[in-house]
């Protein structure tokens, strides 16, 4: 029990089978395969988003833009398809993700080259991106029918009876685990977060290993800018406004510490699930939709305290090791 | 001034005298683009000159620079507050839930500070009692105090205050000057004098430039990090007063996205978003500086989000140029 309650994976898995159960008991229908399937296929965008913000995380970053950079990435792939409808999908989705790829290399460059602390960058960014979108779209919208059929079939085409957007964020989270544990920029990731100065000293390069972890969380962005926008199949200025905080709290219940370092790809993916989980039961136990807002700040702050009486644990015994070795 | 700076370059500790003189040059520079700003507004429309114009202009900002103060105590001291623009709808939601209940004025106004204090001392036992990062905190905070707001409210508003209530937004004390005007002006001596004039104040530059040296010299940081949250509680307690009273309603998204302009207005008046420097005569520049902006905008007919993009732009600019600035004169000196 006492290693269960140590590896932060498993006691996710049991926080979230022990919601389950807790909504099975007022509405068991919830529970069904089939079900499940739709509520991981419903929080399918905010893992692929999690999984970019943790990289940034773990370089003692924040990217506050990923939902503007998303809706901007969105938005002029549905403006593209509006346009061109004749455009071949596969086209639109590779614009979408350069372009989310460049809006988050623009944070990047800010946080290499000038040294201007994260949050500030991203605040601005945030309201940058977000006011591109009105001047680029006048404020209208991009409805259902402005969108070719292919471009709002492509989520839900059905491969082995998954939708082909679960089956998406599965490739990424694969591919992300193996950039993250197998790679040197994966472990860059780690020791930059870790500490800063002894990754310098190990020939890692700060700065360049920041901008590349935006050029992740942006590129992460313009994907999900497309997959949003043909999975609710309208696009307009305000569309995700605020998810990046959503995204923010997955992470920070997955485990992934705030101060860098510290985090794992399950654990990110654990912690969007949670919150898919709370979003998609709300509706059926008759909690109203209104309440969900203030039980993620809840859960954020408890989730954060949690991790901090971790971290503090760990760092004890780290520090002990380090006496024991000098003594 | 070049002699200085190459010195500067040349001794690694950094200098008092020139740490003063950096601050007085932001300063002065900002007094220049306030001059500019008010400028190229008196040109550009026939309108902006008039004295009840100028002081409509002040509803702008006179809000948002009251969180600012508190703001930039918060963020000298290492820290920082998402939360504001949550508890100003969450102080706002529990002063109209008053209403309906039927206080009148003064129990309002009590209601809604008491609101903003609770709110102010959760953010504060977060971070000086668990030892949680702020940042994470107050983006929790955020989403819980506005969370509570929409669960009271739905898709609800409140309305129906008390004719006299409607003075703290809307009345004159003398003049064109606004009460909200005169507030600020008060608000600004008073924390000019605390951050600059007090031992507090220096306890908390103190804090942000080195904590544990400030925790080995006598400071209490714990409780003075407490009271500058319980400052922006209260802060935002006021704004948000001002702001249900100006406005007549309240809605659940009242506010929204102004922890943003808060913190620009506070990094554009010169204080280090890294904590240990900074002024309240700066903050009040630039809060002067962003209400010319978006009132001068507004007479030329610019919608308010392409307003957002010019302070988001101006946000990382004010940070980036004198960085740009350095890293030039630096290179050209060798």
């Amino acid at each position: 029990m006492k290693l269960l309650l140590k590896n932060r994976e498993m006691l996710l898995v049991v926080a979230i089978i022990a919601l389950l159960a807790l909504i099975a008991m007022r509405f068991p229908p919830f529970v069904a395969p089939g079900n499940l399937a739709n509520v991981y296929n419903d929080t399918s965008i905010l893992i692929i988003l999690a999984l970019g913000q943790m990289a940034v995380i773990l370089t003692r970053c924040i990217d506050l833009s990923m939902a503007a950079n998303l809706a901007l990435s969105g938005m002029a792939a549905a403006m593209l398809n509006a346009a061109f409808p004749g455009l071949p999908v596969p086209l639109i989705i590779l614009t979408a993700v350069a372009l989310g790829a460049a809006l988050g290399s623009i944070n990047g460059l800010l946080v290499w080259k000038l040294d201007i602390p994260p949050i500030v960058v991203t605040l601005g960014t945030l309201t940058i991106y977000r006011g591109l979108i009105f001047l680029l779209s006048g404020g209208a919208w991009i409805n259902a029918h402005q969108m070719s059929d292919a471009f709002k079939a492509l989520p839900r085409t059905s491969i082995l009876g998954f939708p082909l957007l679960s089956w998406l964020s599965l490739v990424i989270i694969a591919i992300m685990v193996v950039v993250m544990r197998r790679t040197p920029l994966g472990r860059a990731f780690f020791a930059l977060g870790g500490n800063p100065h002894a990754a310098v000293y190990t020939g890692i390069d700060v700065g360049r290993t920041r901008f590349l972890a935006y050029c992740l969380s942006g590129t992460l962005a313009g994907l999900s800018g497309y997959l949003w926008v043909s999975r609710y199949a309208v696009a307009y200025v305000d569309i995700a406004a605020g998810f990046e905080l959503d995204i923010i709290a997955a992470c920070v219940i997955g485990g992934v510490s705030i101060a860098g370092g510290i985090g794992s790809v399950g654990g990110a993916v654990l912690g969007a699930l949670f919150l898919g989980v709370i979003k998609n039961a709300l509706p059926v136990i008759n909690i109203s939709p209104f309440a969900q807002m203030a039980i993620s700040g809840a859960v954020i702050i408890i989730a954060v305290a949690v991790n901090a009486r971790a971290e503090k644990r760990k760092g004890r015994v780290i520090l002990r090791k380090a006496e024991a070795a000098h003594g | 001034m070049a002699d200085v700076q190459t010195i500067a370059r040349h001794i690694p500790d950094r200098l008092e005298s020139r740490g003063a003189r950096l601050i007085k040059s932001w300063e002065t520079l900002l007094v220049a683009v306030a001059l500019a700003i008010f400028l190229v507004n008196s040109f550009a429309s026939p309108y902006f000159l008039d004295p009840w114009n100028l002081s409509d202009a002040t509803f702008n900002f006179t809000e948002k620079a009251m969180i600012a103060f508190a703001m930039a105590l918060v963020i000298i001291s290492g820290e920082i507050d998402l939360s504001v623009a949550s508890i100003i709808a969450l102080t706002s939601t529990v002063m109209g839930y008053a209403v309906q209940l039927g206080f009148d004025t003064p129990a309002l106004v009590m209601i809604g500070l008491a609101t903003g204090l609770l709110c102010g001392a959760f953010n504060g036992l977060l971070v000086t009692g668990l030892g949680l990062p702020s940042i994470v905190v107050t983006i929790g905070t955020m989403s819980l105090f506005r969370g509570l707001s929409f669960l009271i409210l739905g898709d609800q508003a409140f309305t129906g205050y008390p004719a006299s209530f409607s003075w703290f937004g809307q009345g004159y004390v003398w003049w064109v000057f606004s009460f909200e005007f005169c507030l600020f002006a008060a608000l600004a001596v008073i924390y000019g004098v605390v951050l600059h004039k007090t031992n507090f104040g220096r306890a908390v530059y103190a804090i942000g430039n080195n904590q544990t040296a400030a925790l080995f010299s006598g400071v209490r940081v714990g409780r003075v990090k407490f009271v500058l949250f319980l400052l922006t509680g209260l802060m935002a307690a006021i704004a948000s007063i001002c702001l249900t009273a100006r406005l007549g309603s309240t809605r659940p998204s009242i506010a929204l996205g102004w922890e943003l302009e808060v913190v620009t207005m506070v990094v554009l008046g010169g204080v280090n978003i890294l904590g240990g420097s900074g002024t309240i005569p700066g903050v009040v520049l630039a809060a002067l500086i962003m209400g010319m902006v978006t009132f001068g905008f507004g007479l030329l007919n610019v919608p308010g989000i392409v307003m957002s993009i010019f302070i988001g732009l101006l946000l990382i600019s004010v940070i980036a140029l004198p960085i740009l600035y350095r890293r030039f004169r630096g290179r050209r000196s060798h």
